[in-house]
């Protein structure tokens, strides 16, 4: 690995709510053009971890770097301004806005007509649609739709589209394709490499391992708020990754096996063991 | 816009329930409810509840709701008589005070809505009683009375508290202009955007850099002032203020938002939609006089359209989601 300067790293980063430690001595590094993938069971800290990235927490102790240079972020607001994006698991949180309002929510285009603002209703609808189409949906051509009438796949697409608009350096992904069908999913991995070819440094929440292994170059995975393991693209099978996922329970044969029986019964699992 | 387009708006169910309502209360009504008389009595009414409907109707699209406009009304008109009426200062200088008394309770709401995890229906019921108790407290302490009574000057009243012909309320144009002055913030200005995003989610709204509090806080102070304007129009038409009244302005600013399309737990609405549920609304009102049948039908009437107005927003929001789904 080339010793360049990663564009958001942590160092031994602790985070205690109170007399419960959450996050325990994380250190991570994310470079330009890399997709992160950040694996882990449900309460292993990745909520915490991403919002502590995020400026939503504070890091109890340790330091965080972005392009080598220390930060700290008092509020989101903060790391929005240093480029760090979230996007959340259901994309558009505005379901009753349309495209073009939701896409420039808080930074709207006006423009002015006498003493008047005007809100700049063409100019949004079109910078939103060419913005996403860009990243390859072309099914959305109409800034004027409402943002509840999208697929989940393509509300993703959106919120990441309109990340990378608003110069986005850093994108955090939180469970993008979990509440997403098998093709909707694919949808977002394939916009997920799309940011990643723009150069943005991409960390991607998951617990499909499938997912993480289809995009990542880079995992790490969480048990009970501490890194686990942290390993390049091709040092892990995806068997030992599902097993580290969950604590070193040999969990990978039932994914496997539940995931062969869904591709054979129209997606639907098996039926509980009696 | 295409017809499917039109269809699908919220509004559309908002004129089609203001035309049933209108030709019903005009067959029943006559030539004295379809003529000026009708008309009349219906537009003052509907501008009275109109003008505080339209903040109102603000704050429930970003997830809020203000119940202390009923008290607001009172204590504003009872303010502006005592410093006008009772202290024989200029005009202004009541409508100055009784706006002021608007603009510090809406600015206690905002506050309170924003610093407190309190739910804001209970903080306005709240600051609603709070400033009914002080209202009432303060009138029999410096007047000895419950009701003031004020002449205005004749400009003030020309302004405020006119009959056109004798019979249309000044205030009318008076909601028209707010009327005006709210589409312009809510759908044309860039602020207008930040009011659906806080009724759509507020924890991304304020992420997404939007003065989430300072505008919530705004909004209050808005409500608490069009509550005031209210008052203080009362007190300039009728000359003479009274400690209790206003309670109307609650449920009735409620339901004419609520008849007008915008949705109760935020995130979607329209001026529009606002106005044409307050003309509704008035219609019923007034048209229930007219018509010569029994009164407790004008509230069946109103129960009965805020119900059918709930359930064909929700049908049309329905609508308006999958159409746009469908849509290639």
């Amino acid at each position: 690995m080339t010793e360049k300067t990663a564009v958001l790293e942590l160092r031994n980063v602790n985070k205690s709510f109170g007399p419960i430690d959450v996050l325990h001595d994380i250190s991570l590094k994310v470079n330009a053009g890399e997709v992160l993938c950040l694996l882990g069971d449900n309460g292993a800290g990745k909520s915490t971890l991403i919002k502590t990235l995020a400026g939503v927490h504070k890091p109890t102790s340790g330091e965080m770097f972005m392009d080598g240079e220390k930060v700290s972020f008092e509020r989101p607001k903060d790391a929005a301004d240093r480029g760090i994006a979230t996007v959340h698991q259901f994309g558009g949180t505005f379901p009753l806005m349309t495209i073009g309002r939701s896409f420039f929510v808080g930074v709207e285009p006006t423009k002015r007509i006498g003493p008047f603002r005007i809100f700049d209703r063409k100019t949004a609808n079109e910078t939103a649609v060419k913005a996403v189409q860009e990243f390859g949906i072309t099914r959305i051509d109409d800034g004027d739709r409402l943002i509840g009438g999208l697929s989940g796949g393509e509300r993703q697409s959106l919120a990441i589209a309109r990340a990378v608009h608003f110069g986005a350096r850093v994108l955090i992904l939180d469970e993008p394709t979990a509440a997403l069908g098998v093709k909707q999913a694919s949808h977002v991995l394939r916009i997920v490499l799309e940011a990643k070819k723009r150069g943005l440094a991409v960390i991607f929440i998951t617990h499909q391992v499938t997912h993480a292994m289809a995009v990542g170059d880079h995992f790490a995975v969480l048990i009970r708020g501490a890194l686990a393991a942290n390993f390049m693209r091709g040092e892990k099978s995806r068997e030992e990754i599902t097993d580290l996922m969950a604590g070193g329970e040999a969990l990978a044969d039932l994914d496997t096996e539940i995931e062969s029986h869904m591709e054979t019964h129209e997606g639907h699992p098996p039926p509980p063991a009696h | 816009m295409s017809l499917g387009a039109i269809a699908i708006r919220p509004e559309t169910a908002s004129v089609v329930g203001l035309v049933v309502v209108y030709i019903f209360f005009a067959a029943f009504g006559g030539a004295a409810f379809i003529g000026a008389p009708g008309w009349s009595s219906w537009l003052n009414i509907a501008a009275e509840v109109g003008i505080i409907a339209l903040p109102v109707g603000l704050l429930m699209i970003s997830g809020e709701f203000d119940i202390s406009v009923g008290s607001i009304v009172p204590a504003a008109s009872m303010t502006a008589a005592i410093i006008s009426g009772h202290y024989d200062w200029p005009a202004y200088v009541g409508i100055l005070g009784g706006l002021g008394v608007g603009a510090l309770v809406g600015y206690v709401n905002g506050f309170l809505v924003t610093r407190t995890a309190i739910p804001s229906l209970i903080v306005t019921i709240g600051t609603m009683f709070v400033v009914m108790g002080l209202t009432l407290g303060l009138a029999v302490l410096i007047k000895g009375s419950t009701s003031v009574s004020y002449v205005p000057d004749p400009i003030t009243k020309s302004l405020l508290g006119h009959f056109i012909n004798g019979m249309f309320n000044v205030s009318i144009i008076w909601w028209i202009a707010f009327a005006v002055a709210f589409y312009y913030f809510l759908h044309i200005s860039p602020m207008g955007n930040w009011v659906f995003a806080i009724g759509g989610d507020r924890e991304t709204a304020r992420n997404a850099g939007i003065p989430t509090r300072q505008l919530t806080v705004g909004l209050y102070i808005l409500s608490g002032l069009a509550a005031a304007f209210v008052g203080i129009a009362q007190l300039m038409t009728y000359q003479s203020a009274q400690v209790a009244g206003g309670q109307a302005f609650i449920f009735n600013s409620i339901m004419c938002v609520v008849i007008g399309g915008v949705l109760l737990t935020g995130g979607a609405g329209s001026v529009i939609g606002i106005v044409l549920g307050t003309m509704t609304f008035a219609v019923v009102n007034q048209g229930i006089f007219f018509s010569g049948l029994d009164s407790n039908i004008g509230s069946i009437i109103i129960g009965a359209l805020l119900l059918a107005a709930v359930l064909s927003n929700d049908g049309f929001r329905a609508l308006a989601l999958r159409y746009a789904t469908k849509k290639k």
